[in-house]
């Protein structure tokens, strides 16, 4: 059996002592930033990526992914306990979360959010450990042309998964794609829009746009308004949930389960897209809808698991072709490549410690995860009463420092600034970042697997359309976008994010 | 009018053009068969613009109100100002004054901040920095720089 053997190997690897402590670090530092406004897991990454240098690959990757399922789970702490979800992903369980912790059973709704996450979690460790090595092989047959129609696929998948204007979440995609052309082309060594200064010659440095996008712009959006965070409970009693609770939330927590794992596979956003999906197939199915929006203990159970799923899953395309699913996953490769790995299809058996390590480490750091999070949650609760005023002239610091330490260069910080600026506009003007960001890192991979399809083909663009695999994913790449601007679903799709502000 | 995006077109028509013309007069744009630099972000850069025009002449047909809220201009000066300041002083001044002026600045952007409470938060964050970088992850770099004579 190759999947036990290599679950096995997995389990060996992530679980030296050493691995744990990383693995329970970077849980750790998730629950936190997912607790803390102003700051995702995004920035955090970010930040963090230069001082994983001096870990091994494994080691650091563990740590990276824990902080990004982490934030996950420390996102509904804040989502149920004063319905402000630290991130996108948790707003749904804001909904009935909150309610339940305003009739005083904040206890049971943290441990139905809790409880079902970890299940979703093994279950989606499973689902990743089954699908990827078949991906691979698939992968491993993949030239020039495939990679280009998947990519297209990925950022046609991102602008259809994120909230407002088609167009203009094209039009970011695009400008994305430029700005991570800046630099030295790889072809030519020609210089492209370094405006002369020899510091753009390797280009925009990733890590000071993330963090400028994410970090700053977000931290001007948190000063527009004074946020009154009071929570409703100070002491949390009463965590277990009855016996009629469990009974209630498993079959949400099942179907959650499968539409995270299913969604969170597609580029671009899955695990929000999952959370938004189950609640809306709870609402659906359930005998009493009306008690959605009230306290229905399922309408945390569901969105809880699927958007742990997602967050899981969306590890697969990352792992099996080197193509990142959100900007989160940009980062893990980041760090892959700070480490020396390049990464793709050949990953997993070249890599295989590294693999199975970082899939095994998931589980792990679920299990981890609820053992932070109810026990302790005393603490979170204790960390919302932070001042802001405290909070993020902090988080300016360590992103400054962050940013510094990628390459000791002050140009960096330059950067990181006139993004934040940037970042900031685009907001108000309701533009989509994370679509941006995933076109950014696309760019250089994208244009690469352009020209060689193209001179493969001798100049012949029908190469994309007379290869099976690439045809097949830019017809749905079409298919996608074509769905996005059909009325009605266009509809939908607006009162999906409405819910989200 | 809809000056939201009227604004939003603005900003994709001045980045599809200046990156489409410095693609377009300043590089090899070369041809789909041996694309030079020029070509990718020359079809880049004529999908923005296109994009913005499209944006632009539907905000001009419609009409819709416009209420933006902002952060205060003393917090966007404060929040941006921090990591130029980091930028500037972290060789010269070194790393402990650097964080200082970083969070005194950052922390100032809090609406109504007085400046001893800022000093007093940019102090504490700076040991906690001084603690976590320096001692804790060894990151290489001077606790006071040469411009201070140290």
């Amino acid at each position: 059996m190759d999947f036990i053997s290599n679950l096995a190997l997995g389990l060996s690897a992530a679980l030296t002592p050493y691995n744990i402590l990383f693995c329970f670090v970077g849980t750790l530092l998730g629950t936190l930033v997912g607790v803390l406004p102003g700051i995702g897991p995004t920035a955090t990454i970010a930040m963090l990526l230069p001082i994983t240098l001096s870990l091994s690959p494994e080691t650091s990757l563990i740590m990276l992914a824990g902080i990004y399922y982490g934030a996950q789970y420390g996102g509904s702490t804040t989502a149920i306990l004063i319905n402000l979800p630290g991130e996108s992903s948790s707003a749904v369980t804001a909904l009935d979360g909150y309610q339940m912790a305003r009739q005083g059973r904040a206890g049971p709704a943290l441990a139905a959010a809790a409880l079902s996450s970890f299940f979703a979690g093994t279950i989606a460790t499973v689902f990743v450990a089954a699908l990827a090595p078949p991906l691979t092989k698939i992968a491993l047959q993949f030239g020039s042309p495939e990679y280009f129609a998947l990519m297209v696929l990925g950022l046609a998948a991102s602008v259809v998964l994120a909230s407002g204007s088609v167009l203009k979440t094209i039009a970011m995609v695009s400008m994305g794609l430029i700005f991570g052309l800046v630099g030295t082309d790889i072809n030519t060594g020609a210089m492209r829009f370094t405006l002369g200064r020899a510091e753009l010659a390797d280009g925009l440095n990733f890590v000071a746009v993330a963090v400028g996008i994410f970090g700053i712009a977000e931290i001007l959006r948190n000063l527009e308004v004074t946020v009154q965070r009071i929570a409703v409970v100070k002491r949390v009693a009463g965590l277990w949930p009855s016996r009629e609770d469990l009974k209630t939330i498993f079959a949400p927590a099942c179907r959650g389960t499968a539409l995270g794992s299913a969604l969170g596979v597609l580029p671009g956003g899955g695990a929000i897209l999952a959370s938004f999906a189950s609640y809306a197939l709870e609402k659906k199915i359930s005998k009493t809808p009306e008690r959605f929006g009230k306290g229905a203990i399922e309408g945390v159970a569901g969105p809880e698991a699927a958007n742990n799923a997602g967050a899981q899953t969306s590890f697969i395309p990352m792992l099996t072709l080197g193509v990142p699913a959100n900007p989160v996953m940009a980062l893990m490769i980041g760090a892959m490549i700070i480490q020396g790995i390049v990464p793709g299809p050949q990953v997993a058996t070249s890599q295989p410690v590294l693999f199975w390590g970082l899939i095994a480490s998931m589980w792990i750091g679920n299990f981890l995860l609820v053992v932070l999070n109810l026990p302790l949650i005393g603490l979170w609760v204790r960390l919302l009463t932070v001042p802001y005023a405290v909070l993020f002239p902090a988080i300016l610091a360590f992103a400054s420092i962050g940013v510094y330490s990628v390459n000791s260069n002050t140009f960096d910080l330059y950067v990181m600034a006139a993004f934040g600026v940037f970042g900031y506009v685009l907001a108000k003007l309701e533009f989509e970042p994370a679509p941006m960001l995933l076109g950014f890192v696309l760019g250089p991979l994208l244009e690469e697997h352009l020209r060689r399809a193209m001179t493969i083909s001798h100049g012949d663009p029908m190469v994309f359309v007379n290869r099976p695999i690439s045809a097949t994913l830019l017809v749905v790449a079409m298919a996608v976008l074509a769905i996005a601007f059909i009325p009605d679903i266009a509809k939908r799709r607006k009162e999906v994010f409405v819910e989200e502000d | 009018m809809d000056i939201k995006n009227l604004a939003a077109s603005l900003v994709l028509l001045v980045t599809g053009l200046s990156f489409g013309l410095t693609s377009f007069f300043g590089m090899d744009v070369g041809s789909a068969l041996r694309m030079g630099p020029g070509y990718f972000p020359l079809v880049l850069s004529i999908l923005i613009t296109g994009i913005g025009l499209a944006v632009g002449l539907k905000a001009v047909t419609v009409s819709v109100p416009f209420h933006p809220q902002y952060a205060p201009v003393r917090s966007i000066v404060a929040i941006i100002a921090a990591p130029i300041l980091f930028g500037m002083t972290i060789r010269g001044l070194g790393f402990v004054p650097a964080v200082l002026l970083t969070a005194i600045s950052a922390a100032m952007a809090a609406k109504g901040q007085r400046p001893h409470i800022a000093a007093v938060i940019a102090l504490a964050i700076t040991a906690f920095c001084l603690a976590v970088f320096y001692y804790g992850l060894g990151l290489p770099v001077r606790l006071f720089g040469p411009w201070i004579g140290v």
